[in-house]
């Protein structure tokens, strides 16, 4: 294996990022070692290590191209059906490589859902884009059960008051923000451990990207949620920890409040107050 | 704010293209026009209910009709489609998908020269690989033929509307665990339906008025047959054979079963638009 082509390093005032270390007791949900990400020859992201813990929720910031969201999308494998796409280490979820041999990739990502930036219902109705995925995992036992999941998560995505007289109508005619926490919904129904969220609130307006923000607060009791955002404002309310990168590196991962109030490093501090780029 | 007016060169040119245009339409759609008038003019003379229930008369006989050229081309379009429909939807899932692999673009190749074929060359190896192993005409040997010619057609749709589809709704399947094959069949090629539907009308009415492929292949036949193993009569060889007697009476038919044909193909049309509007409304689109 040839020693990958280095990216610009940044200027980093510690020794070394110090991701803040979970209580002995908690278990990692995700737990990413010495992560390199190629597009053909061109290097991505360069040695991300960054361990998250369970039920909360880890927003990932930075300025357009710095890696984020393929680094969202190397913890599902989705960017395995981009052509010439590589990835070079360890990325464990419930303490198992997701890139080890042998894993199958399919099951796996039932368990790491994903939102994407722009909401992508399928045009089918309502009711069936929420039974999509219990369908082909074949997770429901009969019709009553089927339509009993359908309904909770609407419940959990907060959109089961606005459609449940209109599930069978296209899902195409629901607002913007309505498609998405569909999706969101379509994703819960599968019941993910973790949610990977790609700017879900990037082309809503303020008022629906507050909904889709209080559903975040209340998904975390029982998922583990990773939001990329381009919105600082946003990762500063959402999440309980967040993660800066910069060209392809992780320059400082740490408590939100912290991050936002005191941050370690110089360039996150010179990126939250807009004072470059 | 200086804002200058538009010079009148400008306007006169823009209005000339315009003009040009518009005039292109005229033209293009005055043999459909004329193609029309003709055919429904002549044809509506001879049409009456015999020409729907009674077979061919002996010459010399005035009357009879084309009711076994009816149901042969519909006998063997819908053979025809029998072959085509799932191997050319079947292929164009297969371009679309895996569209960057060398054996992709052979297919393709492969697909837009056969499409490009002439239709007299299908029936000749239909003749080769169906007639003469049979040893006599055949309706299975038309719709053989029929449906090789259908089959690039369909394929190429297929993989252009597929590609049409944006990969959002891929991605979106494969994160809820859906396989690859899955996320082509429940959310792909269905986004993609109602398009596919009517490219396989069209398709359909296209080889509807093909006459060259079936004339060494289910030939003709002057009696009612819906045998697959017989030769079986079609309202395109009918209407040539007809159009080419010295028979006033059998000109007259043949003007009756090129209007019958056109109108067979105009419902199919229309029939496949209202199917594709249907599911394209359930669907929102």
């Amino acid at each position: 294996m040839n020693p990958p082509a280095r990216l610009p390093r940044p200027v980093v005032r510690g020794s070394q990022t110090s991701p803040p270390a979970p209580a002995a007791d908690v278990r990692l949900k995700i737990d990413v070692e010495h992560l390199f990400f190629f597009y053909g020859e061109k290097l991505a992201l360069e040695d991300i290590s960054i361990k998250i813990q369970p039920n909360v929720v880890t927003a990932f910031i930075g300025p357009s191209g710095c890696g984020k969201s393929t680094f969202l999308r190397t913890l599902n494998r989705m960017n395995d059906i981009i052509p010439g796409a590589r990835v070079e280490g360890r990325v464990c979820v419930d303490g198992n490589d997701i890139y080890g041999p042998g894993v199958d990739v399919v099951a796996m990502r039932r368990k790491v859902g994903m939102v994407f930036q722009k909401s992508n219902p399928f045009p089918k109705s309502i009711f069936e884009n929420v039974a999509y995925g219990i369908r082909i995992n074949r997770m429901a036992t009969s019709k009553s059960d089927l339509a009993g999941r359908v309904e909770e998560s609407l419940k959990q995505a907060a959109l089961w008051d606005e459609v449940k007289d209109r599930l069978h109508e296209s899902a195409l005619a629901l607002s913007g923000g309505q498609q998405q926490r569909l999706c969101i919904a379509r994703a819960l129904a599968v019941k993910p451990d973790i949610i990977l969220m790609d700017e879900p609130a990037s082309a809503l307006d303020p008022i629906a990207t507050q909904r889709i923000e209080e559903l975040i607060y209340h998904l975390k009791t029982n998922f583990t949620i990773v939001i990329v955002t381009h919105n600082m404002q946003q990762a500063a309310r959402v999440s309980d920890f967040t993660a800066f990168f910069w060209l392809g590196h992780l320059v400082e991962y740490e408590r939100t409040d912290k991050m936002f109030t005191n941050p370690t490093e110089k360039l996150t501090e010179d990126y939250l107050t807009g004072r470059f780029g | 704010m200086n804002v200058r007016r538009t010079p009148p060169a400008r306007k006169i040119l823009s209005a000339l293209f315009v003009g040009a245009c518009g005039l292109g339409v005229v033209v293009a759609l005055i043999p459909l026009a004329f193609v029309l008038f003709f055919v429904i003019s002549q044809g509506v003379q001879s049409l009456n209910l015999d020409f729907f229930l009674h077979n061919p008369r002996p010459v010399g006989e005035v009357g009879g009709g084309m009711a076994n050229a009816i149901v042969g081309t519909l006998i063997l379009t819908g053979l025809a489609a029998t072959l085509a429909v799932p191997i050319g939807i079947l292929s164009g899932v297969y371009l679309s998908e895996y569209r960057g692999s060398r054996f992709a673009s052979t297919v393709r190749f492969a697909a837009d020269t056969l499409n490009g074929v002439p239709s007299i060359v299908i029936g000749v190896f239909a003749y080769a690989v169906v007639v003469l192993p049979l040893g006599h005409f055949s309706t299975l040997a038309g719709g053989f033929a029929l449906g090789i010619m259908m089959i690039p057609i369909i394929a190429r749709t297929t993989e252009e509307l597929l590609l049409l589809v944006p990969n959002a709704l891929r991605e979106g399947a494969l994160a809820l665990g859906a396989t690859r094959g899955r996320a082509v069949f429940s959310v792909i090629v269905p986004a993609a339906l109602p398009g596919i539907i009517t490219g396989v009308v069209l398709a359909l009415a296209r080889i509807a008025g093909e006459t060259a492929p079936l004339l060494f292949t289910s030939f003709n036949n002057a009696f009612f047959s819906t045998s697959l193993t017989q030769p079986i009569s079609s309202i395109t060889v009918q209407v040539f054979t007809y159009a080419i007697s010295p028979y006033e009476d059998w000109h007259r038919q043949a003007w009756a079963g090129a209007l019958v044909l056109v109108t067979i193909v105009l419902i199919c049309s229309m029939a496949a638009r209202t199917a594709a509007a249907r599911v394209g409304r359930i669907r929102g689109q």
